[in-house]
């Protein structure tokens, strides 16, 4: 376990790092059950709690819907709530990923990405996350261990704020950030505690002043219901800037909803979700750049809600933009993050052509040089009207 | 009560019922299609549609009739709450009642 007495540079596997700041955020209640490629993150978490390091009720279930299903309860009860899950384990707990919101649950939940079977695969993909785009909440992504780590006590500021009141997934990339041992600076209890302060719930189960939570919803309010949900997840931007803003101002590290690299004098952008692309996309800007080409980086950190603003803000106006998904939405528009900056664009009188294009599904390989050659076809195409709608690239046809 | 149909600011957070025992207070006799005709002078009062209603609708009223009846009371529906579901007229075991279409 990290010394959390003073804040260091060590070198630590991302899930360990990641579980050792859920630690500082003082959770009151785990429920998790293990699944690949998350293991990590639950197991260093029981022994955490089981060498008495942290005070919380840890609870072993029998399935990720009990898992997510105790959390509701757990949270329900005013706690604060921990728990964890990856691909399978994800879209097992998918109906009761709506209830947690619908309910107004802050729970925070780490959510390994991994590549929906089948075939059967344990490599990394969004494929999990964008099936449970839909859910009602908050999601965003970590790009390396350094942001995992910061994002942590951020997402149960968020979550846990008054005006929010929303549980929040809080992604990493399976196995290539997951598993790897990365260089980060440590930040100490004092620290995270003077961040996060203790949650206090609005809204609680209490045997002294009885209330039904999760109740039926008839025709006369359920839209009324879902407008409310709504409303509350696209206000919540507002509280995700000003918590981060925060934890620069405290920390002296910078994160914005979406992040750009190299963008300012940019024709050409490239866009990515997640740390694989995020990360690679970087070395492959720098050696565009180097041939002098005028190519930048925007990263997602914020998927929902939406940044709508900052995509027509940032998108306006570029000669191209290739945007890169880790999932496909099978017979329908491609991938998933292009469909929606599309839909940020459309009816935009400065709006750029679009390349969707799908890539490092079930943890394919995708290195700086392909997207440099991609973005370079890419950037001949467009224009002459051989530019796809979407197209999967490194696949053998 | 809340108000049956509120607007998106009167939903309590979560839409969650934060007044205790409201449940009696939700009638759920207008989801009902159909209601129970009970004929009092076959009704002998044994309690097996009030034992079988699953929302406690089987109430003794007393009878209109009362020179033929074997009891003062008889068992009819409470029209707030029966959902018309018909399981009082499948087992009542003199067939005394009988279920009606609602008209609009």
């Amino acid at each position: 376990m990290i010394d959390i007495s003073k804040r260091q540079r060590i070198g630590i596997e991302v899930s360990i790092a990641h579980a050792e700041m859920v630690r500082l955020c003082r959770p009151d209640g785990i429920a998790a059950y293990p699944i690949t490629p998350q293991t990590h993150i639950v197991e260093h978490l029981s022994e955490i709690v089981a060498d008495g390091e942290l005070d919380a009720e840890f609870i072993p279930v029998e399935s990720e819907h009990s898992a997510m299903s105790t959390c509701i309860g757990l949270s329900a009860t005013g706690c604060r709530t921990y728990t964890a899950t990856s691909s399978q384990g994800l879209q097992l707990m998918s109906e009761i990923l709506f209830i947690a919101s619908a309910m107004r649950c802050p729970i925070v939940m780490g959510i390994v990405n991994r590549a929906m079977s089948g075939p059967i695969s344990i490599w990394g993909d969004l494929s999990d996350i964008m099936a449970n785009r839909d859910v009602g909440w908050i999601q965003i992504f970590g790009n390396n261990g350094q942001e995992v780590y910061d994002l942590t006590p951020c997402a149960f500021k968020v979550a846990e704020d008054h005006r929010v009141l929303l549980p929040i997934g809080l992604n990493q990339d399976g196995f290539t950030l997951s598993h790897v041992v990365e260089p980060l600076e440590t930040l100490t209890q004092d620290d995270v505690s003077s961040f996060l302060p203790p949650y206090e719930p609005k809204m609680r189960l209490d045997p002294d002043n009885p209330i039904m939570m999760g109740p039926v919803g008839n025709v006369e309010i359920f839209t009324e219901a879902k407008k409310v949900h709504d409303d509350a997840l696209v206000a919540s931007r507002l509280v995700i800037d000003e918590v981060f803003a925060e934890f620069g101002e405290k920390f002296g590290r910078n994160y914005k909803a979406v992040e750009e690299y190299k963008t300012d004098d940019a024709d050409t952008l490239i866009l990515t979700i997640g740390g694989t692309l995020g990360e690679t996309g970087h070395v492959a800007v720098d050696h565009l750049r180097e041939q002098g080409k005028k190519v930048g980086q925007v990263l997602l950190r914020v998927w929902r809600p939406f940044p709508f603003e900052d995509i027509r803000r940032i998108l306006g106006g570029r000669k191209l933009v290739v945007v890169y998904d880790r999932a496909i939405s099978l017979g329908g528009p491609g991938g998933p993050v292009a469909s929606e900056i599309k839909t940020a664009l459309y009816g935009q009188k400065n709006a750029p052509p679009i390349l969707s294009l799908i890539a490092a599904l079930g943890g394919r390989d995708v290195r700086w040089k392909h997207i440099v050659e991609q973005v370079e076809q890419a950037s001949k195409d467009v224009g002459t009207g051989k530019l796809p709608d979407y197209q999967m690239v490194g696949v053998r046809e | 009560m809340m108000n049956t149909k509120p607007t998106c600011a009167e939903l309590e957070l979560g839409a969650a019922v934060i007044t205790p025992g409201s449940a009696r207070e939700y009638e759920t006799g207008d989801w009902r299609s159909f209601y129970p005709i009970t004929d009092e002078q076959k009704c002998i009062a044994c309690g097996v549609c009030w034992i079988f209603c699953p929302e406690a609708s089987r109430i003794l009223v007393p009878r209109k009739n009362k020179g033929s009846a074997l009891t003062p009371n008889f068992y009819d529906f409470d029209p707030k709450y029966c959902k018309g579901c018909g399981i009082c007229a499948q087992e009542c075991p003199t067939h005394a009642i009988k279920m009606a279409q609602e008209e609009i």
